[in-house]
C-alpha cells in the first residue's frame, strides 16, 4: 500500500494528495490538545473540574462561568493558537533555508517584536497590553522588512537572508538590553517577563488578533506549501520544474513572517516552539517536506501543555511559559541528539 | 603583503589604545596623559590614567583577542561562517554561574563574577563536547553546534525563570548582560590574562590543522591531520578565551563573529593568517566601540557591547552586500 491517498472533489478540480500517516498523527495531535485544554479549563484552584464541564455544558453558575469563560479559556485558545502560529513558521522557515536550526527569528521577526514590545513596555507610560501588542507587531514586521530588503540583491538568497538576520537581530537585541537597564527596575522586570514568553493574564482581547491571522494564513501556508517540497531540492531544481522561486519564497515567508509576528505580539516570543515543532512533526509524521499541518498541531499541542505545567507547578510567583518551553525544548533536543547519536546516526 | 598588513594592523590596534588611554568623560590633554603615564605625581589625574583607563584599556585588549580568536577558530572548526562563539554554550554557561553566584551567595563583585563565569563557561563546554561525541565517530562540527544550541536552550530557560521569579538577581544581572568594559579593576585583567594566554597559544598553533579541517573530513584524514585531536584542543581553547572574555566583561557580541569575516579579505582562505589578523584586528574594534561609547552620549556611556553591535552590524551587512560571503 502506498503511504499517499489522492483525495478528489468530484469534479476534480482539487485535489489533496494526503500522506496517510501524517493525517493520522494530525488527528491524534487534535485529541490531545482537546485533552490538554479540558485539563487546563477543569484544574487549578478556585473551581473543581465537575464545576468546569458543567459550565461548559451550559449549567455552570455565575462564579464558574466567569473562572472558565473569562480567565481560563482564553488562556487555553491563546495557547493553542500561538502555538500553530509558531509551528507553522517553524516548518515554513526550516524548509525554506533547509536548516533544522531555521525559525522565523532569522529573520528578524521576532527581535523587532521584542525590542517594540519593550520600548512601548518602557518609554509609554502605562501603555496597555493592546499598545504593546500592536507595536512589536509593527516592529517585528519592519525589521523582518528590512532585513528582506536588505539582503535582497538580484533575489534573496538564503545564506544572505541568515547572515542579514543575525545582523539586525544583534543590533536589535543589545537596543533591548540597553533599554533594561536604563529603565526602573520594576518596569524593567515587567518587559522581561514579556521578553521570556508569557500567556498570563491573558483575554479575549488577545486572543482575536491570533485567531483572525491562524484562520486567514494557515489555508495559504498548506496551499504554498506544496512548493516548498520542490524548493526543498534546491532553488535550479524548482525553477526546472517550471516556479517561479523568488515570487513563492516571498509569499511563504511573508506567510510565516506575519504568523510569528501575530503569535509574538500576542504571548512574547516563546522560544523552541517554532524550532522543536517541526522537527517533532517531522519525526511523528515519518513524512517528507515541510509538514505544515503537522506542524501546526504540534506547535499547538506543546505551547499548551507548557502553559498548563507552568501555572500548576508550585513555584512563588508565576513562571512565564517561555521557561519551560526552553528548558523542557533544550532537555527534548539534548536526549534526542544524544539517542540518535548513540544509535549511530549522524 | 601578509606581513606589510599584520604589521598596519598592529598599528591600528597601538592607535585605538592610545585613544582608550586618552579619551574619556574627564577631559585630559594628551601630553599630560602621557606624562601621568609613565611618572605618575599621584594625583587625581594618575589615578584615572592609573586605575580606570590603562585597566579598561588592557582589558579590552584581552577580551577583543580571546572573542577574536574564539570567533576565527569557531568559523574554522564548523566550517560555518555563521558560527558565534555564544554557539558552544559557552556564554549561557558563564551567564547562569553568575546568576548562581548572585543568588546563592549575594556576589556583587566583578572579581567575584569572573571565577564563577570561569567554571560556568566550563562546565558548559564540557557538557556539550561530551554530547557532542557521544556515539561512534569523533565530535562532528555540525553535531557540536547542534549540542550547544540544545545545552544553551536549557540553561537560558533557567537563566530567565530565576530572572523573571527574582528581582533582586535581575537587578544585578542586566547590567552585566549588557557587555562592558568600564568598572573592571586591573584585578580582573590579572585573573583573565592567563586564561587568555594558554587559550591563544592553543589557537595560533593549531592554524595548519585548520586548513586540514578546511579540505573537508577525508582529504584532511588523508593528509595526516589528527581531526580529532584538533577538535579537542580547538574546543579547549575556545572554552577558555570566550569563557574569560565573557566572565570579565559580559556578553559582548559581533565581535568575534566581525573580525575573521573582516579579516578574510586580506588573509585569503588560510587559517594561519585569518587567526593572526583576528587577534590583531578584534581588539581594535572593541577599543574603538568602547571610545565611542565614551563619546557619542558624553558626558554619560554607551556600554561597549551595545556599540559593537550598532556598529558592528551595520558593517557586516555592508560586507555581506558587497562580497560573495560563501557559506
Amino acid at each position: 500500500m502506498s503511504a499517499y491517498r489522492t483525495v478528489r472533489t468530484p469534479s476534480r478540480r482539487i485535489s489533496l494528495r494526503i500522506h496517510l500517516r501524517a493525517a493520522t498523527v494530525v488527528l491524534g495531535l487534535l485529541s490531545v490538545a482537546a485533552v490538554v485544554g479540558l485539563l487546563a479549563l477543569g484544574t487549578g484552584s478556585a473551581i473543581s473540574p465537575w464545576d468546569a464541564v458543567k459550565t461548559l455544558l451550559g449549567q455552570g453558575d455565575g462564579a464558574s462561568e466567569m473562572v472558565v469563560y473569562e480567565v481560563r479559556a482564553p488562556r487555553v485558545l491563546l495557547a493553542l493558537l500561538v502555538g500553530a502560529a509558531l509551528g507553522v513558521g517553524g516548518a515554513v522557515v526550516q524548509s525554506l533555508s533547509r536548516n533544522p536550526l531555521g525559525s522565523p527569528d532569522i529573520v528578524g521577526v521576532n527581535a523587532g517584536a521584542a525590542a517594540g514590545a519593550v520600548a512601548v513596555i518602557l518609554l509609554v507610560d502605562a501603555a496597555t497590553a493592546l499598545a504593546v501588542a500592536t507595536g512589536s507587531l509593527l516592529c517585528g514586521l519592519a525589521a523582518s522588512l528590512l532585513v528582506y530588503a536588505l539582503s535582497f540583491k538580484r533575489g534573496v538568497q538564503g545564506n544572505r537572508l541568515v547572515l542579514v538576520g543575525i545582523g539586525v537581530t544583534a543590533m536589535l537585541h543589545s537596543f533591548i538590553a540597553y533599554l533594561l537597564t536604563r529603565a526602573d527596575l520594576y518596569e524593567s522586570q515587567g518587559a522581561k517577563v514579556w521578553l521570556v514568553g508569557s500567556l498570563a493574564g491573558a483575554g479575549w482581547e488577545r486572543v482575536w488578533p491570533v485567531a483572525v491571522a491562524v484562520t486567514l494564513l494557515l489555508p495559504m501556508a498548506l496551499v504554498l506549501s506544496r512548493s516548498l517540497r520542490a524548493m526543498e531540492m534546491g532553488d535550479d531544481t524548482a525553477a526546472a520544474l517550471g516556479l517561479s522561486v523568488e515570487r513563492h519564497r516571498l509569499a511563504l515567508l511573508v506567510v510565516a513572517v506575519v504568523l510569528s509576528g501575530v503569535a509574538v505580539s500576542a504571548a512574547g516570543p516563546v522560544s523552541f516552539v517554532a524550532l522543536a515543532a517541526p522537527q517533532l512533526a517531522r519525526r511523528l509524521t515519518r513524512a517528507p517536506g515541510a509538514g505544515v499541518a503537522a506542524g501546526a498541531v504540534t506547535g499547538a499541542v506543546l505551547l499548551a501543555t507548557a502553559d498548563l505545567v507552568a501555572q500548576r507547578l508550585p513555584t512563588t510567583g508565576q513562571l512565564p511559559v517561555g521557561v519551560l518551553t526552553g528548558g523542557l525544548g533544550g532537555l527534548y533536543l539534548a536526549w534526542l541528539l544524544h539517542r540518535e547519536w548513540r544509535a549511530g546516526r549522524s | 603583503m601578509r606581513w606589510t598588513v599584520l604589521a598596519v594592523s598592529f598599528v591600528v590596534l597601538a592607535v585605538t589604545a592610545v585613544l582608550s588611554v586618552a579619551v574619556g568623560a574627564q577631559t585630559i590633554p594628551v601630553d599630560e596623559v602621557w606624562r601621568q603615564l609613565w611618572s605618575p605625581d599621584g594625583g587625581e589625574t594618575a589615578a584615572v590614567v592609573h586605575d580606570l583607563r590603562v585597566p579598561r584599556t588592557l582589558l579590552g585588549i584581552c577580551v577583543g583577542t580571546a572573542l577574536g580568536l574564539a570567533g576565527a577558530l569557531m568559523q574554522a572548526l564548523t566550517r560555518n561562517p555563521l558560527a558565534d562563539p555564544g554557539l558552544l554554550g559557552v556564554n549561557s554557561g558563564a551567564s547562569l554561574a553568575v546568576v548562581c553566584s548572585i543568588l546563592f551567595f549575594d556576589v556583587t563583585d566583578v572579581k567575584i563574577w569572573v571565577v564563577f563565569a570561569l567554571v560556568g563557561a566550563a562546565l558548559a563546554t564540557v557538557t556539550v563536547y561530551v554530547l557532542g561525541t557521544t556515539g561512534r565517530g569523533a565530535a562532528n562540527p555540525a553535531r557540536l553546534v547542534l549540542a550547544g544550541a540544545a545545552v544553551s536552550a536549557f540553561l537560558i530557560a533557567v537563566i530567565d525563570g530565576v530572572l523573571t521569579l527574582d528581582s533582586g538577581v535581575f537587578e544585578q544581572w542586566r547590567f552585566w548582560d549588557v557587555g562592558a568594559l568600564a568598572g573592571r579593576d586591573a584585578d580582573v585583567v590579572r585573573q583573565i590574562a592567563p586564561f587568555v594566554a594558554v587559550g591563544a597559544v592553543l589557537a595560533l598553533g593549531l592554524g595548519r590543522g585548520l586548513n586540514a579541517v578546511a579540505l573537508g573530513e577525508q582529504t584532511g584524514q588523508s593528509l595526516g591531520a589528527n581531526l580529532g585531536r584538533i577538535r579537542l584542543v580547538g574546543v579547549v581553547a575556545i572554552m577558555l578565551l570566550c569563557g574569560a572574555a565573557t566572565a570579565a566583561a559580559g556578553p559582548i557580541g559581533f565581535i568575534g563573529l566581525m573580525a575573521p569575516h573582516t579579516v578574510r579579505a586580506f588573509a585569503g582562505p588560510d587559517n594561519r593568517w585569518v587567526l593572526a589578523y583576528s587577534a590583531v584586528m578584534a581588539p581594535a574594534l572593541l577599543l574603538a566601540a568602547d571610545v565611542i561609547g565614551r563619546v557619542v552620549v558624553h558626558p554619560n556611556e554607551l556600554e561597549s557591547g551595545i556599540v559593537t553591535a550598532f556598529v558592528g552590524a551595520p558593517m557586516f551587512i555592508y560586507l555581506l552586500r558587497r562580497r560573495k560571503i560563501t557559506l
